[in-house]
């Protein structure tokens, strides 16, 4: 089932949670909504699932399917949440916490006491969990709960599944794990599932597209690929992935930094503006001796080949720090030493022109 | 070589200490003049005990201790309720008056609240004279034992189940309604059961307070024998006649019932908490 949000504003006293923003999800689609703690990603996810109702605008609509579920309350939009905090019943044991869902229903919708059980075991194999259906939530680790919180929203059959910062609660290893568990989940079940997340890295690996929210508008959508090394803004380059950042000015249709020209065609004015020029880390070569062509020289300060790759962190002589990643077997074969004086070349850039009040 | 003592050692100072303490405040304060009453009542002959608890004056009072404390206890479950959630989850101007008067009948010395009840709840009253006519007799009449003891009985519901309120996660009422629960469902399913443990220590608080209350009842009560005569009176009156063999029987009586109760009420509790201690 397809999500169309559409002129969706919120705002909470004075503070503007989301302006005029509107999204299309597709059937079957994983998509994720990324973006620093008030960006409004939460609030977007929370409109869509009905709990927080969106301000009046004559425009504004939500629609499943091409179907405006607006006027619905959360309990008739058949959506799947799934909470930061589990939000499990801690009263119930791991089997009533699923079967929720389906004994809350009215006489005539109920399954069967037989239906609800295979339903409920089922899903608890789905989630890997069945031998641990009499156990409370208390009883169990917090990647567990989550696994069990996810269930109890499946249970249902929700035509959309929505989850709020679900991997936020658990540390690295277990979010690791259950994120590329929930990827294969999705490959399996192929629900629309919409993902609210501030871990790029998150993002980036679990998702079809990626929507970066910043300052209650979204700043960018598109594949993983796409929003990594097209960013449409300074927002989302530096938001995704290490970046270095340079003040220059562009001018004729390059881009100076130092003495160093970056094509950039789209500006051919001669007057000169101020720019602000992205390279990121892996972007660079390193040389000890220069090669003649234009380059940045900068020392060494430190070095750290702990990793799949190796971190060169080096200062330009304007005081400006760089950080370069290189392959392993490049460092190795560079051997730098700390306080050594090499050129960069920068294999690729992003040149941004801050805008200008007209 | 001598293995060094007490590895784990706490800052403060340790379990002997505040063990030794806790053991002979209890003794002094609770166990001395209980094993007292033991002592006094023991004095009588089995048939002399029987006859003084057994009294149909006595057991009529019994009858009525409980009973309306008991109803008065299920009544400020469910009003308690409503006012810790108020105070819980609302924030309105004035919260801070309501929130101290909740505390008032802590406060109050119990015979001014009672005068204070039967003034308003006598055939003259402000809401007796009302009640009168419809012939509902409050005052000196069981109903208005009940509601003195409501009144001593509220805070205990309302305190206890505060924090256990403002402890509840507002997405489990969120996810209940994702998975399509109706409100009702979602209050009995899901709010209920989490904060049950707290609801039967308010309970039990509140019905154990009633029990043994004696100054804001003997006012309102009327004080009829076979009526309206609650249990505490009667101890009071034998000591005034000096039976304190008889007064200590039938506060022994009163003594173990309270306590059977509150274990039973403890018993249920621990099986409602034990599921779930832990946060989640």
């Amino acid at each position: 089932m397809s999500i169309e949000v559409e002129h969706i504003s919120k705002s909470f006293g004075h503070f503007k949670a989301l302006d005029d923003v509107s999204l299309r999800i597709n059937d079957g689609e994983l998509v994720a909504l990324l973006g620093p703690s008030g960006s409004g990603k939460t609030t977007l996810l929370r409109i869509i699932a009905g709990l927080e109702a969106p301000d009046q605008h004559p425009h504004a609509s939500i629609r499943f399917h091409s179907e405006d579920v607006s006027s619905r309350g959360v309990g008739e939009r058949r959506v799947g949440f799934v909470f930061q905090h589990y939000a499990l019943f801690r009263h119930m044991t791991v089997f009533e916490n699923v079967a929720f869902g389906l004994r809350v229903r009215p006489r005539r919708d109920r399954p069967a006491k037989e239906e609800i059980r295979d339903r409920v075991e089922r899903l608890l194999s789905l989630v890997q969990l069945q031998q641990f259906s009499k156990r409370y939530p208390s009883q169990l680790s917090g990647g567990q709960r989550q696994r069990v919180a996810l269930a109890r929203a499946l249970a249902v059959e929700p035509k959309v599944l929505l989850l709020d910062e679900p991997f936020g609660a658990l540390d690295a290893k277990v979010r690791q794990g259950l994120r590329a568990w929930l990827r294969r989940l999705h490959e399996e079940i192929h629900i629309t599932s919409v993902l609210v997340t501030h871990d790029q890295e998150e993002a980036l690996e679990v998702a079809d597209r990626v929507v970066v929210m910043n300052n209650a508008k979204i700043e960018q959508e598109g594949a993983p690929h796409e929003v990594f090394h097209q960013a449409k803004t300074e927002f989302v380059m530096k938001f995704l992935g290490q970046v270095n950042v340079f003040h220059g000015r562009v001018r004729q249709g390059k881009a100076e930094i130092g003495g160093l020209a970056v094509d950039y065609p789209s500006y051919k004015d001669e007057a000169a503006r101020p720019a602000t020029v992205y390279m990121r880390p892996h972007e660079f070569d390193i040389r000890r001796k220069s090669n003649g062509k234009p380059s940045f020289p900068a020392r060494v300060v430190r070095t750290n080949s702990a990793g799949a790759f190796a971190r060169v962190t080096l200062q330009r002589e304007s005081g400006e720090t760089v950080i370069v990643d290189l392959s392993l077997e490049e460092f190795n074969q560079l051997a730098l030493a700390e306080g050594e004086l090499v050129h960069l070349y920068p294999k690729n850039a992003r040149v941004f022109i801050p805008e200008v009040a007209v | 070589m001598a293995k060094p003592q007490g590895i784990k050692r706490n800052v403060l100072p340790g379990f002997g200490l505040t063990m030794g303490y806790t053991l002979l405040y209890l003794s002094l304060i609770v166990l001395v003049p209980l094993a007292a009453l033991f002592v006094k009542s023991a004095g009588m002959s089995g048939e002399q005990f029987w006859k003084a608890v057994s009294n149909p004056r006595v057991v009529a009072s019994y009858r009525l201790t409980f009973g309306a404390s008991l109803i008065a206890a299920l009544v400020n479950v469910v009003f308690g309720f409503v006012v810790a959630w108020t105070l819980v989850r609302y924030r309105f101007p004035g919260r801070k008056l309501v929130d101290a008067l909740v505390d008032l009948p802590f406060a109050l010395p119990t015979a001014v609240s009672g005068i204070a009840l039967t003034t308003v709840y006598s055939k003259h009253g402000w809401i007796g004279r009302y009640l009168e006519p419809l012939g509902i007799k409050v005052a000196f009449a069981p109903l208005g034992i009940t509601i003195a003891l409501v009144f001593i009985g509220l805070p205990f519901v309302v305190r206890t189940l505060e924090p256990a309120l403002s402890d509840l996660e507002r997405d489990g009422e969120e996810a209940a309604a994702s998975l399509g629960a109706s409100r009702w469902q979602t209050f009995w399913r899901v709010i209920v059961p989490t904060v049950l443990p707290a609801l039967l220590t308010g309970f039990a608080l509140s019905f154990a307070r009633a029990i043994g209350e004696y100054g804001s009842v003997v006012f309102i009560a009327g004080n009829m024998p076979m009526k309206t005569e609650i249990t505490s009176l009667l101890i009071v009156e034998k000591l005034g006649q000096h039976d304190v063999a008889g007064a200590t029987a039938i506060a022994l009586v009163m003594l173990l019932a309270s306590f059977v109760l509150l274990l039973v009420i403890n018993g249920i509790q621990h099986y409602a908490g034990r599921r779930y201690q832990g946060a989640v």
